[in-house]
């Protein structure tokens, strides 16, 4: 088991167990996560699954994909730790990641 | 074909279509095989609906027959088997109206003025209305359609203006280069210096920089200023810290969402933002308005394109019975029957 913390802005945190193959998204849906919208249901077409990385992270997680990159031009408050997390596969590297939601989903 | 026809005689049809997704396009081909003719409108420019607003280019695994297609081939092959019934499509239109006239029709009314008499109608209005996404800006509600507006009906509206556009695709250059020469000035604002628009608009983008005609800015929106609807700057967050922009007229692009919109005020019962429906004849408790697609809900509903299809050929039935009342139906396959091929312009 792979295990994921999602920090909300408030900053109270969550952590869930996450299986490898399934997404960062699908992770936070799963277990009722608020703030993940994930309206196109993981397709990389609505940019409402936006998280910022924790900064210990990024490097295991890698950046944004260009067509990811694009998309996040259609999120709110992006910084250099963006991601969409429909877009981060989880894996075993991945245990113990740290990711916040951010305030606002477009 | 995007403009209403302004005068009011409406159009009289046997079935109007609402929304021109997947599932409303393949309801002109099962009412067109049993000679029901449909006018089909929608608010976006073109025909697909989520497939070619949302996922164009994406794969698509589970329509029956077709391994893998696209939303956008989808949608192109849709436009094609449909093609010998030659409904008409108004494009770029809200249906906001729909009322039941006396004579047992129904009258429809666009947010352009196009007006309908049609015996059923067909919500296929999918997960509502494309609508532009707006900014979760504190207080910008009361700057809408005063200041700020997220599509351009009027250039009048933004001469002499100071006009801060945001975004980096088409729309947002589009819009920047029409209204530069109107404008009294003009600043692009976008996350990056980069541009996801056509390259020949990206270039002429920044010649008019490098002619200090516009302004670029890098950087995102993080407050707006102003008073009694007007706005007078935004605040940006660029890499040098926060700095105001002033302007009088805010534009932002940021692509589309979907939101249920006019279907909600048309006396359907709902079940969350759904029209409910019957599993026999996909009609809603208004006898002829009928739900299809993703708009619809019923124990079971599945928001999936072949269940939708499958929804179209049960509501044909029950529609002709209210276009052709008193005649009979005979069950046919378009394999083995020549009026049907006849049709199809396939015999
Ligand atoms: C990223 C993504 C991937 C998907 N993948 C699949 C898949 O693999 N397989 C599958 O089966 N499904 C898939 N779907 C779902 C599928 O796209 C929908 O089920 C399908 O588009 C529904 O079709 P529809 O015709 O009911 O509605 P829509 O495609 O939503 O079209 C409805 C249209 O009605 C218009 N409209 C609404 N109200 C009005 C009004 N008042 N006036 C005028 N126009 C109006 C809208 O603008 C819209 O164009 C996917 C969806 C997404 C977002
Ligand atoms: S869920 Fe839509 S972009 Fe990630």
């Amino acid at each position: 088991m792979v295990k994921i913390t999602y920090i909300q802005p408030d900053g109270s945190s969550q952590t869930v167990d996450a299986t490898a193959g399934m997404t960062v998204m699908e992770t936070a849906k799963k277990h009722m996560i608020d703030g993940i919208e994930a309206e196109c249901g993981g397709a990389c077409a609505c940019a409402t699954c936006h998280v910022y990385v924790d900064a210990a992270w990024r490097e295991k997680t890698g950046g944004p994909s260009d067509m990811e990159e694009d998309m996040l031009d259609f999120a709110f408050d992006v910084r250099p730790e963006s991601r969409l997390s429909c877009q981060i596969k989880v894996t075993d590297a991945l245990d113990g990641l740290i990711v916040r939601v951010p305030e606002k989903q477009f | 074909m995007a403009e209403g026809n302004g005068t009011s005689t409406p159009i009289e049809t046997d079935a109007v279509i609402i929304g021109a997704g997947p599932c409303g396009l393949f309801a002109v081909f099962e009412l067109g095989l049993l000679d029901i003719k449909a006018h089909v409108i929608d608010i976006l420019d073109r025909p697909g609906g989520q497939c070619a607003e949302l996922y164009p280019e994406k794969p698509i695994y589970d329509i029956p027959g077709l391994p893998v297609v696209t939303g956008q081939g989808l949608t192109d092959s849709l436009m094609a088997q449909i093609k010998p019934f030659g409904a008409t499509f108004h494009y770029s239109q809200r249906v906001d109206q729909l009322a039941k006239l006396e004579d047992g029709r129904f009258r429809l009314k666009t947010d352009l003025g196009t007006e309908f008499i049609a015996k059923v109608v067909v919500v296929a209005a999918g997960g509502g209305s494309f609508t532009p996404k707006r900014p979760p800006l504190a207080g910008i509600e009361a700057y809408e359609g005063t200041s700020v507006f997220y599509s351009v009906r009027r250039m009048d509206d933004f001469r002499d203006k100071d006009v801060l556009v945001v975004g980096g695709g088409d729309s947002a250059l589009d819009w920047t280069l029409n209204l530069q020469p109107v404008a009294r000035s003009l600043t692009l604002l976008h996350r990056r210096d980069d541009f996801r628009g056509a390259p020949h608009s990206v270039e002429q983008m920044r010649a008019l920089v490098r002619d200090g005609k516009i302004a670029l800015l890098i950087g995102q929106m993080t407050a707006l200023k102003g008073g009694n609807a007007n706005l007078s700057a935004i605040t940006v967050k660029t890499k040098d810290g926060e700095t105001d922009v002033a302007a009088n007229r805010l534009l932002p692009f940021f692509g589309l969402t979907m939101k249920l919109g006019p279907v909600a005020d048309w006396g359907l019962n709902l079940n969350e933002n759904l029209v409910l429906v019957d599993t026999e004849k996909f009609e809603t408790n208004t006898p002829g308005i009928f739900a299809i697609g993703d708009i619809n809900w019923y124990p079971g509903k599945l928001k999936l394109i072949l269940s939708g299809f499958h929804e179209a050929a049960l509501m044909a039935q029950a529609a002709h019975k209210i276009v052709y009342p008193g005649k009979k139906l005979l069950f046919q396959y378009t394999t083995s029957s020549s009026s049907l091929q006849k049709k199809l312009g396939v015999s």
